[in-house]
């Protein structure tokens, strides 16, 4: 046992040693980008579009590998406990990195020391979407009416620890409004009960829910960013709404695991820089409701402020309002 | 008439060069895929999506959809041929089929399977290009409440239909629904049964139980029983079905495949229950019950017809509403939004070209389908004939892959071997598996639906039978209750030991 153990070490630690020695031709190998939720959802879309250019400029492949599970923590603790040689990135998200010390008291990692961080890729601005017959004009009638039907309103949202399900928290916390919360098993089922009216109000991704905004399905009210988003061009912003301080996107960022070599590391940054602001790519990002960041944004550094920030923002509310 | 010009404009683009060749990788690659046991759809669609980057979406959801329906056809070769449920809605395919391959007959199963498929995806197609949009309202009609009445009558379907004793098939299903609640609760986030393991947390994966209590126990019990299976391999008669076989399947495919059209609709289980329904249904009203289990040709002809339609009836809510339904729909909504395409209501009149030529490859990939599975029909049946000592680890080998593709998880290997143990300990106390697999796959569907139903209603048990607010469910509710008042009257009873004790 100790024997076997031993060889490994050794091997790894030889593996290690090549790892660093080739750092100059790397990447010699495709690359494992590690996307924490299943395939076909607003965060492995991203990963697969960015993935492709990066590809393009690294001369090898990134592969893209859907490791599901618990929030998106799964995939995040596999892929921070992987070889730090740069061919295991991952692609982090709100949710994993930002809230996620706040809902799983006993997660394995920490977001803001166990990772390179590489740089933000797109994120995607939150809507606050009702039944199309819930009978208010605008978001100020919303939060009337939200407040005096707070015994019966009912909020879907996507899961505990969802995208959907933290935006509200916060919502409702800045709308004052207790109201029932009614969980789904993913976006779809819980779009499906708010088209079909049997529950009143939820948040999402514009990407999740902007075809139904703009086919007449549900209502959107808000969107969560400073400016219009050209997807859903007739949905007024929270500034001009009345609720200015609701300011949400669920970010996307790619990080590999803390201490890979720092050439590396600068590749990385650099084929993800070209890809976020190579026009067709930011097209496609914005196609989906993306808001794409410049170079400066993208930064590893900006990266490495947002996700405190956002640990300060989620982390006390989300341990007072998910774990009592 | 506007319905036949739509669907000549369909077929205009389902038949150029290119669309055709994609439709007929896709089925290709899908039968592959349903073939190799435990290799989902999902994983495969997820595989193939970069290569469809390059492609024009219509042409490149054509072919995943190929995929997803092809798989429904080659996912019943391997319940019949080795017993092993490759999807969850080949599971009653399984129970008759695999008894007919034990008598000789796989090639005669196999042809049922792939006819009967092709006759409810034909069904299915021209459904879902008429009424389309009507029946969507009918599924916007189901709410918690609904559904969870649903899955009780599923549920008393399984208890009333188990073999062998009702105690133990009672003992089967409560385990299933065990089995379902591992994991994370959805609306505490708590882990439950997970022992604070973290490969746990998002529950036990159906694939791995499925391939666990049917496959690896299965090859425990042939291990067992050496001789058996040769005998088997070796009467295999007629390949295809006599004029008699199909008189006996016809009036079972038909019911299999408006039952399986109906229930498609509805996302979430719909496949799965249209087919256990089927079976249910089948042997409800066959004037020879007990044929049901030792290898009855209508306990294959109507479940199979019955997924198959709701394979192609589940896209309605896919392409009138742009919500997937399911996994597999959730990766092409993901194909769909790469290439720019906003998934909503409107794809209808903005994406004509998608949605019409989508609808009308469904109808060509079917008639792929059929032209290709028939011919194989003779190939798989002499699988049967390979030895034991290179069939087995073979089929391991890709049980093994194909668990592991699910989650990229080296756990779910090794939670399989152990379902294969537990299974082959349960076979061998007289506990069948199937009644277990159908209360899994409905139990996580029923929990998450009478939690929102119970939510909703403020807690109010009542609410299922409340007629003027649930009138759908209070229908449900009282059939489930009929149902099992005749269950356990002392004559029906009798009659089901008889139908179904197992050899």
């Amino acid at each position: 046992m100790s024997f076997t153990r031993r060889i490994l070490m050794v091997g790894t630690a030889m593996a290690l040693g090549i790892a660093g020695a080739m750092a100059q031709a790397f990447p010699t190998k495709p690359i494992t980008m590690i996307v924490p939720f299943a395939a076909g959802g607003p965060t492995d879309t991203i990963a697969r579009i960015v993935g492709e250019h990066m590809s393009r400029t690294l001369g090898q492949t990134v592969v893209i590998e859907n490791v599901a599970g618990a929030g998106g923590t799964t995939g995040i603790t596999r892929a921070a406990r992987s070889a730090a040689d740069g061919y295991t990135i991952m692609m982090g998200h709100m949710g994993t990195h930002g809230a996620a010390p706040g809902l799983y008291p006993k997660l394995a990692y920490d977001p803001q020391k166990d990772f390179t961080p590489i740089g933000l890729a797109a994120g995607t601005p939150i809507v606050i979407v009702t039944r199309k017959d819930l009978p208010v004009k605008d978001l100020k009638e919303f939060m009337e009416y939200a407040k005096k039907n707070e015994k019966t309103i009912n909020q879907a949202h996507a899961g505990s620890g969802s995208v959907s399900h933290i935006t509200c928290i916060l919502l409702n916390e800045m709308m004052k409004v207790d109201p029932t919360p009614i969980p789904y098993q993913g976006t779809g089922p819980a779009l499906n009960d708010l088209v079909s009216g049997k529950v009143d109000y939820m948040c999402d991704q514009i990407v999740s829910v902007q075809g139904q905004v703009a086919g007449g399905g549900v209502r959107g009210l808000a969107i969560a960013t400073p400016s219009r988003s050209p997807s859903l061009p007739n949905v007024p912003t929270t500034l001009e709404a009345g609720l200015s301080m609701f300011q949400v996107s669920a970010w996307n960022a790619v990080f590999a695991p803390k201490d890979i070599p720092a050439d590396v590391a600068k590749k990385l940054q650099d084929a993800l820089v070209k890809a976020v602001t190579d026009p067709a790519t930011k097209t496609k990002l914005e196609g989906l409701g993306g808001v794409v960041p410049d170079a400066q944004r993208a930064s590893p550094e900006a990266l490495a402020t947002l996700v405190k920030t956002e640990n300060d923002r989620w982390v006390p509310l989300l341990s007072r309002k998910v774990k009592q | 008439m506007e319905l036949i010009a739509n669907l000549g404009h369909g077929f205009a683009i389902a038949v150029t060069p290119t669309n055709i060749l994609l439709c007929l990788i896709g089925a290709l690659v899908g039968t592959l895929i349903g073939v190799l046991p435990g290799i989902g759809p999902i994983a495969t669609i997820a595989m193939l999506l970069p290569i469809t980057y390059k492609l024009d979406p219509t042409g490149a959801l054509i072919m995943l959809a190929g995929i997803y329906y092809g798989a429904q056809y080659g996912g019943s070769t391997t319940a019949i041929l080795v017993n092993l449920p490759g999807e969850s809605s080949s599971v009653v395919t399984a129970i008759d089929g695999h008894q007919m391959a034990k008598k000789g007959k796989a090639g005669t199963a196999l042809a049922i399977a792939a006819i009967g498929s092709f006759i409810a995806g034909t069904f299915g197609t021209i459904l879902v290009a008429a009424l389309g949009k009507p029946l969507t309202q009918v599924a916007q009609a189901f709410g918690p409440a609904d559904y969870f009445s649903l899955m009780v009558l599923g549920l008393v379907c399984a208890i009333v239909l188990a073999s062998g004793s009702v105690l133990k098939a009672i003992a089967m299903i409560f385990l299933g629904l065990l089995l379902s609640t591992v994991g994370t609760d959805l609306e505490t986030g708590e882990q439950r049964m997970t022992f604070g393991y973290l490969p746990l947390a998002d529950g036990i994966e159906f694939v791995t139980l499925a391939m666990g209590m049917f496959g690896f126990a299965e090859i425990l019990r042939n291990l067992e029983a050496q001789s058996s299976r040769d005998i088997v391999s070796q009467k295999v008669t007629n390949l295809m079905p006599t004029r008699d076989d199909l008189k006996e399947a016809a009036p079972a495919v038909a019911r299999g495949t408006l039952l399986g059209s109906i229930l498609g609709i509805l996302p979430g289980g719909g496949a799965v229950l249209a087919a256990f329904g089927a079976y249910t249904l089948e042997k409800k009203i066959s004037k020879k019950p007990q044929e049901f289990g030792k290898g009855a040709i209508r306990g294959v002809a109507g479940p199979e017809s019955a997924n198959n339609a709701a394979a192609q009836t589940s896209f309605i809510p896919l392409l009138t509403l742009g919500i997937p339904p399911n996994a597999v729909m959730a990766v092409m909504v993901g194909a769909m939004t790469i290439h720019g395409i906003v998934p909503g209501p409107q794809i209808m009149t903005k994406q004509p070209d998608l949605f019409w030529g989508l609808i009308a490859s469904m109808w060509i990939g079917n008639l792929m389908l059929v032209i290709i599975n028939l011919p194989l029909v003779g190939l798989w049946v002499r699988l049967l004939r390979v030895p034991y000592r290179m069939l087995f680890p073979a089929i391991l080998f890709f049980c093994a892959i194909g668990v592991y593709s699910i989650n990229n998880q080296p756990f779910d290997v090794v939670l399989t071997a152990f379902f294969g143990l537990t299974g082959y300990l349960l076979i061998k106390l007289g506990f069948e598996p199937a009644p277990m697999l159908v209360a899994f796959v409905l139990g996580k569907i029923m929990e998450e639906k009478l939690r929102q139903a119970m939510l909703l209603s403020r807690g109010d048990p009542f609410t299922f039978v409340n007629f003027d607010r649930h009138p759908i469910s209070t229908v449900l509710i009282i059939v489930s209750a009929v149902l099992l008042i005749l269950a356990i009257t002392p004559a029906l009873r009798k009659k089901r030991n008889e139908v179904f004790v197992e050899d």
